[in-house]
């Protein structure tokens, strides 16, 4: 049969063409983006070679926006309008940011997220972690010489679904099609555990700049099984510096400083800190705006004394996932360093002291992750080469729940469940007559309400009235693969179904979502038809060719009238994406994925069979 | 191509039990080992991971199949948990909630036991929560030993389900162990 293909000027066709996707480590600090090219992790260098991009970004009364060394270079000069360490604020409202009080920023509560006021308006994390993204997006498809098919985004194991939904509308919101979201720990683990021909169980320690990771693995013949993994979503070397500020205030008997002195002596305090990392001894001297002088020498041992704390509570965590992965210390055969933060001597001494080995720290820790994070990319897209065989099974860090009659939580999915799972829980009214239930999700380990995370309330109707305890309400939990949830819920009682889908999504609806991608589109003076035009022709091509890869796979699944009708819809696309029309290439999307639903069951069921009957013969 | 494919395959599959989606007899003992690396090669085929690049029906569905796989996983590796699934699947309800009889030792062994924690978390004391939970392990031990016999040899579900009840017992301080471990370190 004749297909007619759909070509742009210097678009191949080939069936085989090597899809350009990037790994994302969106840090607290530092960002920086990775891809696979000729079979080689490569970390992707800014035009003056830098690989790390800062995470800051200066709002500009003009409208521009400038982002990395020269926002970083600006914090003093222009505090209130440069955003650093804007990962902390992901997800999070006013009330759950530590040290608000030495922040340099105007702050606004908003429901679900904090934003923060520059010259450019109200600025919600999301957006500024998606300038971050679009940078690191241009410097890719500049370095790759094309669109990006699709990026990974590596999140912070311990990161909730909150704070998970808020760096993918991020990624959507930079122009990034996200394939998955990874946790830090297990990026590094694969870049890690693919370097090295790993076997056995791993620890990976990742303290970054403002968020510690613990995760557990098991390494086995290709499989990466995260057994547990805890952490703590506000701990990083951010708070070192801050310990080292407090210090030099002390030390240094001055007043409150203003914004500006403030960020002076914040980024005095990180450089002491990276200094000390080599050196025994490091002197500050410096001038502050009112005229004050500092001249202090902090010791090794003295930062090392006054951040033990800190490096203490990173152990409590690393207790507890190992208690949940049901192993001592002694049974790691290795512990993987990750995160800046991690080449402070004092961490490496507590965490060999506590594993009884000297960690591993030969991969650089702040790159470590992207990397894996461009391996994940690679095989996602669809480049998987021989050898590329491996099989990610992660976690999710902190159970899901509801919250039930008197305050207290029902855990419907337990921490550390390996995802996709799903698990449901019945549920009654409690009063006669009843025909409505709230539902109230959240996420955390207390037994009260009040001391975990809310994540969504909503309510089901249409319950018909029965005697209190005679209605079965049934809420399913659903955790994809990228860690996110979304509930459903349903009476079964009368056979009478109500059912609501609901999606989290933390103070920025989708359709504030769809509003920002548009207001970008408007700034890029893009022509919104020609780029939907585009889109849908991509999608035309994309689903024609997989279907027909299919075809040529399991054709034998279908009869001769399955498989008529098959051509034909994929022989009205075809034209359909020949021509200008974008609603005529959408409905011919629509129809082939309807005719092709019940043959892509049936392929799903014949590949579990054949991994199946790949070993039954032997063993059984 | 055009005659009604011979071998379609099972439309069944994916309601199948667990032990026939493992491809594993159905018994209590079994081979941790097979479990495991047949839990690889399932998800090996079936994980989102390998079809992220695939139209959004067969990642839709390799989602599904991912979800039951694990749960499957999750269920016949733990003793408990394939304990109750055994019995589940010969219509026995284990009841946990409203048949609480136990043997008149055993409830004093769990006294014992309760009595034992709250002493160790009154003195602050890790050590004797270890011992505790070795304690705890060795009981567990027995009860999947005997547990082994009641399913797969006697083929008595009622002792079984009695038997599944104590481990649900023990899980339960195990639980409260970890608790009070974290308690201590915070």
């Amino acid at each position: 049969m004749a297909l007619l293909q759909i070509a742009e000027p210097g678009e191949s066709t080939a069936p085989h063409q090597h899809r350009l996707a990037v790994g994302i480590d969106l840090g607290t600090t530092n960002s920086l983006v990775a891809t696979v090219r000729n079979s080689v992790p490569v970390v992707l260098n800014d035009e003056k070679g830098r690989a790390l991009l800062p995470s800051v970004v200066r709002y500009l009364a003009d409208g521009t926006t400038v982002v990395g060394h020269a926002a970083q270079a600006a914090q003093a000069q222009d505090p209130r309008n440069t955003v650093a360490s804007v990962k902390r604020f992901m997800g999070r409202g006013l009330a759950d940011v530590a040290h608000v009080e030495s922040m340099s920023y105007v702050f606004e509560d908003a429901p679900g997220m904090v934003r923060l006021r520059t010259a450019q308006g109200a600025k919600s994390p999301v957006e500024v972690s998606a300038d971050i993204l679009r940078t690191l997006r241009v410097r890719a498809e500049a370095s790759l010489g094309g669109e990006l098919t699709g990026a990974v985004i590596t999140v912070p194991a311990y990161f909730d679904d909150a704070q998970r939904q808020a760096t993918k509308d991020a990624a959507k919101l930079a122009g990034l099609d996200v394939l998955r979201l990874l946790n830090e720990p297990t990026a590094a683990a694969i870049a890690y555990g693919l370097d090295n021909a790993s076997e056995g169980i791993y620890a990976v320690y990742d303290l970054g700049g403002g968020t510690f990771d613990i995760s557990i693995l098991k390494l086995s013949r290709g499989v990466f099984e995260v057994l547990a993994t805890s952490g703590d979503a506000a701990l990083g070397g951010d708070d070192f510096d801050h310990r080292v500020y407090c210090w030099l205030i002390e030390a240094s008997r001055i007043g409150p400083p203003g914004l500006e002195d403030m960020r002076t002596l914040y980024m005095e305090a990180r450089r002491a800190k990276e200094v000390l990392s080599a050196q025994d001894a490091v002197h500050i001297g410096l001038k502050l705006s009112g005229g004050e002088e500092i001249d202090v020498t902090l010791t090794r041992d003295a930062f090392a004394d006054m951040t033990k704390k800190l490096v203490d509570k990173t152990l409590v965590p690393t207790r507890k996932a190992l208690r949940d992965a049901g192993l001592a210390p002694e049974d790691v055969k290795g512990v993987v360093m990750v995160g800046g933060a991690t080449r402070m001597p004092h961490v490496q001494h507590a965490v060999g002291e506590f594993f009884g080995q000297e960690p591993l720290t030969n991969l650089d820790p702040d790159k470590v992750v992207a990397i894996g994070a461009a391996i994940q990319a690679n095989v996602l897209a669809g480049n998987r080469a021989a050898g590329d065989d491996w099989l990610l099974l992660d976690v999710i860090p902190l159970s899901l729940g509801l919250e039930t009659m008197g305050g207290l939580v029902e855990k419907v999915i337990p921490r550390n469940s390996t995802i996709p799972t799903a698990r449901a829980q019945e549920f009654t009214t409690f009063r006669d007559g009843q025909t409505a239930m709230a539902i109230h999700v959240v996420q955390g380990e207390r037994e009260r309400v009040s001391d975990c995370r809310s994540l969504a309330r909503f309510e089901l109707r249409g319950i018909p009235p029965m005697v209190a305890g005679a209605a079965r309400i049934r809420v399913s939990f659903q955790v994809d693969a990228d860690g996110l949830l979304s509930v459903s819920a349903r009476e079964l009682g009368t056979g009478i179904e109500s059912r609501i889908e609901v999606k989290p999504s933390y103070g920025l609806g989708d359709d504030e979502v769809a509003r920002m991608l548009k207001d970008g589109f408007e700034h890029a003076t893009e022509d919104m038809g020609a780029r939907a035009l585009a889109e849908q022709r991509v999608e035309a091509q994309r689903l024609g060719e997989a279907t027909r890869a299919a075809l040529a796979a399991d054709g034998d699944l279908l009869d001769g009238a399955e498989r008529a009708e098959i051509d034909a819809v994929l022989a009205d696309l075809a034209t359909a994406a020949g021509g200008e029309d974008v609603a005529a290439i959408k409905k011919a999307l629509d129809a082939l994925s309807r005719v092709t639903d019940e043959f892509a069951a049936r392929r799903m069921n014949r590949s579990i069979q054949r991994a199946l009957a790949g070993r039954s013969v032997e063993s059984l | 191509m055009s005659e009604p494919a011979g071998t379609l395959p099972d439309a069944d599959l994916f309601s199948r039990d667990h032990f026939a989606l493992f491809g594993l007899p159905r018994r209590f003992a079994i081979d941790e080992r097979a479990l495991e690396s047949r839990y690889h090669e399932l998800q090996s085929a079936a994980h989102p991971d390998r079809h992220a690049h695939r139209p959004e029906q067969e990642r839709r569905l390799s989602m599904q199949w991912a979800t039951r796989i694990n749960e499957g996983y999750r269920l016949l590796r733990a003793p408990l948990t394939r304990a109750r699934y055994l019995l589940e699947l010969s219509g026995v309800d284990v009841g946990a909630e409203n048949n609480t009889a136990m043997p008149a030792d055993f409830l004093m062994q769990q006294m014992e036991w309760r009595e034992a924690l709250d002493e160790a978390r009154d003195a602050r004391d890790p050590a004797a929560l270890d011992s505790l939970a070795r304690n705890l392990r060795a009981a567990r031990r027995e009860a999947e030993a005997l547990l082994a016999h009641e399913l797969d040899e006697a083929h008595d579900t009622a002792a079984a389900a009695a038997t599944v009840r104590r481990m649900m017992f023990i899980a339960r301080l195990g639980e409260d162990i970890a608790e009070a471990h974290e308690t201590l370190e915070n």
